[in-house]
């Protein structure tokens, strides 16, 4: 028995080391920093001034806020809207037609491409001079490119919510398929021979069927999307910003003080999201114990 | 009436393809062609000028054999950035591998104390953002003289990378009968031996995906090799960031197209086994 204990141990101390002192530790010392701690600058004392001046200050109140908020809206939409779409998509790709597998590789083909690649994309497709405004034009919708909307650097985060959807419809889109590849079409035929109607079908049948995955993949997106930097910083505006963009901002600043500011606003982040999980958690065990 | 709905139906899909696929027509037609402008749909001009301006393909007259041999000796940029790109995420994988295969192997076949904690505190890298551990921890790496070298890029890459490789091979041993295992050592095999006839081939397929899937974690690394690179450490996803900021659509569509080249390719191959229940593809949404 030792010897397994021991085996136990000795096999689980590598990956655990790694998360320790890189992750955790990343963690611990960015939010010493955020308490002022800087012992690069000479400054010892610990206080919360740094997330006061983040949220409440003059300066930077507005910035914060109207940056939460942008975040917030971002994240939900995106979620959202990425989530409907695969499941319309997923629905309707069930069925056998014409260059179906061809299909079926399209709407996964975004799941390996990086967000980086996706944000790019977005550029060339939806900018004013991008081959949509080309297409328009062709057809005469549109004169000039300026007549094209802006869709991308805009005041709305219109783009960074376009490139999460295109991103994000085809991770939806995989969990779902094998979701309903693996309950068959029983389920639905039964209730059409009861008399269901079909959205009968889809509201009673299908979609509590798939909501557990959907809902734990939403979360996933979710998080990722509120905590992400490449997007918003190539598809995003100076104001209003999204939070991560303005830690980095505040972090790469030469003024070593706003450093403690930038850290404050990457806990904040941190902590957004794991109050998100948590709920999560909470939800999913209290329907468990439900049932 | 059920006939012109399945009709709609599958126009709606073929619609939903068009869409998702524009992005892609984009990056060929600006990387391929000359003097784009607005309002032209089709291109005037195709070119090869973007890839000539990045020195992977020789002007007209020199695209000889030797001429192609000669400018990818002079290393520029972009072949650097992709042999970084390159061998970052080869030794970050087979090293997370290493790792992780002792690891996984006993979350996965034993039960003790404390194992959902452990898988919790593995698989918390997932949850949180990078950027709520790499400003802290490049404080730290510039103290460790770990910044702005590539062995610290390599080391903070392990942390998005070690929970996924972790999952997705826990869930190989989970189906994993170690009986055979004693079998051979019972019928005279040596533990090197057990591990290269029994073992490997029972986990290759899935830690193939497992290592492919770390290979493109790696790949797609933007904030964490920018941070604590520092700015010496030039990979392609880096590149193409910078290319797309100062807006010359040419060559940041000439890069993205290297860029998204093996994603594509494991796609084809993975697509058989990256399904809703393996632990992987949850990170395809974080890539």
């Amino acid at each position: 028995m030792g010897g397994e204990r021991l085996k136990i141990i000795l096999s689980l101390t590598p990956p655990l080391l790694i998360i320790f002192t890189l992750f955790f530790g990343g963690i611990f010392y960015g939010f010493l920093q955020s308490l002022g701690y800087q012992p690069a600058i000479g400054k010892y004392e610990i206080n919360f001034s740094a997330y006061y001046n983040v949220m409440f200050s003059e300066r930077y109140a507005k910035l914060f806020w109207t940056g939460l908020g942008l975040n917030l809206w971002v994240s939900f939409a995106s979620t959202f809207l990425a989530a409907v779409f695969a499941l319309f998509g997923a629905l309707a790709i069930r069925k056998t037609f014409f260059a179906k597998t061809i299909c079926n590789f399209i709407y996964s083909l975004n799941l390996p491409m990086p967000h980086l690649v996706v944000a790019v994309g977005i550029i060339f497709v939806f900018s004013q001079s991008g081959l949509l405004a080309r297409l328009a034009s062709q057809i005469g919708l549109i004169g000039s490119p300026g007549d094209f909307p802006v869709l991308v650097k805009d005041k709305y985060g219109l783009g960074i919510i376009l490139a999460y959807i295109w991103k994000e419809a085809a991770f939806f889109f995989i969990i779902l398929m094998s979701v309903l590849q693996s309950l068959g079409e029983n389920f639905e035929e039964l209730a059409q021979s009861l008399g269901a109607n079909r959205w009968q079908r889809f509201r009673y049948v299908i979609l509590p069927l798939v909501m557990p995955n959907l809902f734990s993949a939403s979360i996933i997106v979710f998080a990722f999307s509120f905590g992400a930097y490449e997007v918003p910083a190539l598809l995003g505006v100076i104001y209003p910003q999204m939070l991560p963009v303005m830690a980095f901002e505040f972090f790469l600043n030469p003024d070593l003080n706003a450093r403690s500011e930038g850290m404050a606003l990457s806990i904040i982040i941190a902590i957004i999201v794991m109050i998100l999980v948590v709920f999560y958690f909470w939800l999913t065990q209290a329907k468990i114990r439900k049932d | 009436m059920n006939n012109n709905l399945k009709k709609i139906n599958i126009y709606a899909i073929y619609l939903g393809a068009i869409i998702l696929i524009l992005p892609l027509i984009a990056f060929f037609i600006n990387a391929f062609s000359f003097r784009w402008f607005y309002p032209q749909v089709i291109p005037k001009e195709l070119s090869l000028q973007a890839w000539v301006r990045l020195k992977l393909i020789p002007k007209p007259g020199q695209r000889t054999f030797e001429g192609f041999i000669e400018l990818w000796a002079s290393n520029p940029t972009v072949i650097k950035a992709l042999l970084n790109s390159l061998s970052i995420g080869f030794l970050v994988t087979i090293v997370s591998i290493i790792i992780a295969l002792p690891a996984a192997r006993v979350l996965g076949l034993l039960n003790f104390r404390f194992k959902k904690l452990i898988i919790f505190i593995m698989v918390s890298p997932t949850i949180l953002p990078p950027i709520a551990f790499v400003l802290g921890l490049n404080i730290n790496f510039i103290s460790w003289g770990f910044s702005g070298n590539y062995f610290g890029v390599c080391l903070v890459h392990l942390v998005p990378i070690m929970p996924y490789v972790v999952l997705t091979m826990t869930g190989i041993f989970a189906n994993y009968n170690p009986d055979f295992e004693h079998q051979a050592r019972t019928l005279g095999a040596n533990k090197t031996r057990t591990f290269l006839l029994i073992t490997l081939p029972a986990i290759a397929p899935g830690m193939v995906v497992a290592a492919l899937f770390a290979f493109l974690v790696s790949w797609s690394q933007y904030l964490l090799t920018f941070l604590i690179g520092a700015g010496k450490v030039m990979t392609l996803p880096l590149l193409v960031f910078s290319t797309a900021s100062s807006g010359n659509p040419a060559l940041t569509a000439a890069i993205s197209i290297i860029f998204i080249f093996p994603a594509i390719l494991i796609l084809f191959f993975t697509s058989k086994f990256v399904s809703g229940e393996s632990g992987a593809t949850s990170g395809f949404g974080k890539i």
